[in-house]
């Protein structure tokens, strides 16, 4: 019986440690407390371009995250990209006048949303759309035109 | 006309092998109850091929954890992007590294313990003992020890994760001198948990059933001696590693 009693509290100590590093790795080492919790709102904002933007890329107010990608789509009739963002309900006093960019953090770094907020009254709410927008800056396009309009001056 | 049918035979072993092996699974399945019998026995397995694999792949996380972590800086370094060094060790370590070295630690310390001592239980008559008392051996015997597999591995991943983590942060933290703060965010910001952890415990429950089912089963269908034992033992080694290396090409294909 004491053999016994000792087995399983070995393999009941074995379990409880097993959860409990799941657990620990679930909270610390992965986004799992990062998630914009249950209680957010949709904005969507159209873009003619959005680079390499992915689901769950950050939406970021003066540098601090507010809320995540939820899905990026092509209108099909005007081509703009759509993005569509949740953000979590903590922020709603977002102004509607508020303008997005998509930037990037350090020179390769991953691709972000940026909200710079306005001066309306009247705060964005769920379903909205963000009216003014600036695309992304694609590194290669920049590149030619520079290279491009350095060749005209050649020729003038 | 023998002859062509016995290498007929033979070139269809593998084949009625892995049917029979099959066989052999619906049968342990079927004969699940929910009794307070199964619950102890599967809690006693749990025990010896869980619990007391746990310093082997406490120590071989860490260490696995430590050496990514220098093969990453290394290359980093050249790039000036050392600090990208945690992201790098945990998505190795929680879609790949993690579940397939725990598994195949696992088969070699829990997998071949189990062969081998069901193997020798055949091999000492006890099955047919219970068999003649009509106690179901795969049931009583083959059942406990799969089960305790399937829970034994996730967890057991979970813990060398978790360790070679430790590592990582013990060598470029401590050695490297990387800022923690860094450390942590990329490592939070970079691993989903959607996709990279469950992804991850999918992977270690199928490969604990891959490795138990084939441990129970070369036991179970030792050849009742010795040199049977003992090759049970080395093909369960065999068969199980390769089959989780396999699997887990298939499961990343199509899952991640």
């Amino acid at each position: 019986m004491r053999a016994n009693y000792h087995v399983e509290l070995t393999s009941g100590v074995f379990l409880l440690l097993g959860i409990a590093a799941m657990l620990w790795l679930a909270t610390e080492a992965t986004d799992y407390g990062m998630q914009v919790g249950d209680d957010t709102y949709q904005v969507s904002a159209h873009f003619s371009n959005v680079a390499d933007l992915k689901n769950r890329s950050p939406v970021k107010i003066g540098g601090v995250t507010v809320g995540l990608v939820d899905k990026i789509s092509l209108d099909p009739i005007t081509f703009d990209a759509v993005v569509e963002m949740s953000i979590d309900q903590r922020f709603a006093d977002i102004p509607s006048d508020t303008s997005a960019s998509i930037l990037t953090s350090g020179v390769l770094g991953d691709r972000y949303i940026g909200l710079e907020p306005g001066g309306a009254l009247d705060a964005l709410t769920d379903g909205d759309q963000i009216l003014i927008t600036q695309s992304a800056v694609v590194l290669e396009s920049l590149i030619s035109k520079f290279l491009f309009n350095s060749d005209q001056k050649d020729d003038e | 006309m023998t002859k062509d049918r016995s290498k007929r035979r033979k070139l269809l072993a593998p084949i009625a092998e892995t049917g029979h092996c099959g066989v052999f699974l619906v049968r342990m399945l079927g004969s699940i109850r929910l009794e307070r019998e199964l619950l102890i026995s599967t809690l006693q397995q749990t025990y010896l091929i869980g619990a007391r694999s746990l310093v082997i792949i406490l120590i071989s996380g860490f260490f696995v954890g430590m050496v990514l972590s220098l093969q990453a800086i290394n290359a980093l370094q050249q790039f000036g992007a050392s600090d990208q060094v945690s992201l790098l060790v945990g998505k190795s370590l929680f879609r790949e590294l993690g579940p397939v070295l725990t598994a195949l630690l696992f088969a070699g310390r829990a997998g071949t313990s189990v062969a081998a001592e069901i193997g020798l239980m055949k091999a000492t008559s006890q099955i047919e003992a219970m068999q003649l008392m009509a106690i179901d051996p795969v049931r009583r015997i083959a059942l406990p020890r799969f089960l305790a597999g399937v829970i034994s591995l996730p967890l057991l991943t979970a813990m060398f994760n978790a360790f070679a983590i430790m590592g990582a942060v013990v060598f470029s933290i401590g050695v490297m001198g990387l800022d923690p703060g860094i450390f942590w965010g990329k490592l939070q910001s970079g691993i989903y948990f959607s996709e990279d952890f469950v992804g991850g415990v999918w992977k270690s429950m199928v490969f604990g059933g891959i490795i138990s089912l084939i441990a129970v089963f070369f036991g179970y269908y030792a050849k009742p001696t010795g040199e049977g034992v003992g090759t049970a033992t080395t093909r369960t080694v065999v068969l199980s590693s390769v089959l989780v290396l396999i699997f887990d090409f298939i499961m990343t294909s199509f899952l991640l």
